[in-house]
């Protein structure tokens, strides 16, 4: 218990110290899954709204597919990307394996399925709302899919949360496609697991804090701004 | 702003006068179905331009379900509706608006309901502006025209609907029992509201149970029965002389089950 406190107590020197390195892992992880998740919800939220919104054959195959790929394995998807980003594999020549841009896109692809499966979601409970208005007044699709997106954008914050909380603490599939390259590819997630498996526990555990620290941090914003948004009668 | 509520008035009375003899809404062996059961069989039927038609009748009857077939909300399973003598197409679809039992607000502020429905109806600019104007006044939501929509009381969120709906410039307003949870303050200003679009040249389609509202409010009256017309005719004689069992049952309190038409569905 007192070595725990210990590396506890030396992990917070290092955050307070402002540890260059740390430092430069916490914004290489942020950039990588900030850049993931918003390119996430460009393509998630218009897909999962239209589904939610609109009626159209095989709507019942494509929920299906979004719910399915939620649950998307990691490491598979980082097993796919690193075949499509190697030398030998359709997009090796554009030289992207062990690059922060690969890592961006194995997290967009597990990203976008949450966010467009529980975009469709709510976007389907609240066009249950609007629905006969929209017809009435003759509500073109764009105009329909954006007003909703519109509607529901307190409630689409949570969803957002949802895709950044699977990007910030994802190892598996940027492990793979990123390598963990020192200075170039590490991020924290990362560097937990090699300086756990190298026994440098203050590393790995102020990085540990810094990671539950920012969850804590997003999470209790967007619960105030939604609180907000409902007092305001928004949401 | 009372310039354009005049010019619009000015064109509708306009148009009224020269399709008079034409009716605004027919529909011709009107009938939908889900599944098995019939629930509007072989309804035929005229709205006059500039009339006041009240649709009446028991739980079940099929009135609402009426209301949204002439409104194109719902594709008829037979039957063929006929808009001003021709097709029933989009742009017959835009010279009508409907008011909805529980109003639908969007989740924004009283302006920007107003605004949304606006734009989605093509209306840019100083019309829109204007339109905007004049709504506000007409629903008197002036002072809430910066609030949220869901934080108005029911009688307001009813008032803003109607007034969303009139400031689409409809040719026919159709209007889904949108007092049937309003107190009589509120209700009256509802109708108050209805009475002033129709001298503005508005044709009104109501779907109503009260019946003290249908004398107030009705020219016309069609009396619904089992998803069928029971009757038609001016709102003094169905009310005062009905000559269906079903309508007559209805006003005195009965319950009226025809065997008949139980049967069928």
């Amino acid at each position: 218990m007192d070595s725990f406190w210990a590396i506890f107590s030396e992990a917070l020197a290092l955050i307070v110290a402002g540890d260059a390195d740390l430092i430069e892992i916490i914004g290489l992880s942020l950039r990588i899954t900030l850049t993931a998740v918003a390119i996430a919800c460009l393509i998630g939220l218009p897909l999962g709204a239209m589904v939610g919104a609109f009626r159209f054959p095989g709507r019942t195959v494509a929920t299906v597919i979004l719910n399915s790929l939620m649950g998307l394995p990691p490491v598979v998807v980082g097993l796919i990307v690193y075949l499509a980003l190697s030398a030998s594999g359709p997009f090796g020549p554009l030289s992207l394996l062990y690059t922060p841009t690969a890592m961006v896109i194995a997290q967009t692809i597990l990203v976008t399925p949450i966010v467009a499966a529980l975009t469709k979601q709510v976007v389907e409970d609240l066009h249950l709302e609007y629905s006969e208005q929209f017809a009435s007044l003759g509500v073109g699709p764009l105009d329909r899919v954006s007003a909703l997106l519109w509607d529901a954008r307190y409630s689409l914050l949570t969803v957002a949360l949802a895709g950044f909380g699977r990007a910030v603490a994802e190892v598996g599939a940027v492990i793979i496609v990123g390598g963990n390259i020192n200075h170039v590819t590490r991020v924290m997630t990362t560097t937990i697991a090699l300086e756990t498996s190298k026994g440098n526990l203050q590393l790995a555990l102020a990085l540990g804090v810094v990671l539950l620290s920012i969850a804590i941090v997003v999470n209790a914003g967007v619960m105030a701004l939604r609180a907000s948004a409902v007092r305001s009668a928004y949401a | 702003m009372r310039e354009v509520a005049i010019d619009r008035s000015a064109v509708t009375a306009a148009a009224r006068a020269e399709t008079a003899d034409v009716p605004l809404l027919a529909a011709e062996g009107l009938s939908f179905h889900a599944g098995e059961k019939r629930l509007i069989e072989d309804v035929s039927l005229m709205i006059r331009p500039g009339r006041r038609t009240v649709i009446m009748g028991a739980n079940g009857a099929g009135k609402s379900l009426l209301l949204r077939l002439l409104h194109g909300l719902i594709r008829p399973s037979e039957g063929t509706i006929v808009w001003r003598g021709g097709p029933f197409d989009r742009d017959a679809r835009r010279a009508q608006a409907m008011v909805f039992q529980r109003p639908v607000m969007l989740r924004r502020s009283v302006l920007a309901n107003l605004r949304f429905a606006l734009k989605v109806r093509g209306v840019r600019g100083a019309d829109r502006l204007a339109r905007e104007r004049e709504a506000l006044e007409r629903a008197r939501l002036g002072d809430l025209a910066h609030s949220p929509s869901r934080v108005l009381s029911g009688g307001e969120q009813q008032r803003l609907a109607v007034a969303r709906a009139l400031a689409c410039a409809p040719d026919v307003l159709f209007l889904d029992e949108p007092t049937s949870s309003l107190d009589p303050a509120s209700t009256y200003a509802i109708e108050k509201l209805i009475m002033e679009a129709h001298s503005e040249g508005v044709t009104i389609v109501l779907v109503t149970h009260d019946v003290g509202q249908a004398r107030r409010l009705g020219d016309d009256i069609i009396f619904m029965h089992g998803g069928h017309v029971a009757e038609t005719g001016t709102a003094a004689r169905v009310l005062d002389a009905p000559r269906s069992e079903a309508a007559r049952a209805w006003l005195e309190g009965r319950l009226f089950l025809d065997p008949s038409r139980q049967k069928k569905v």
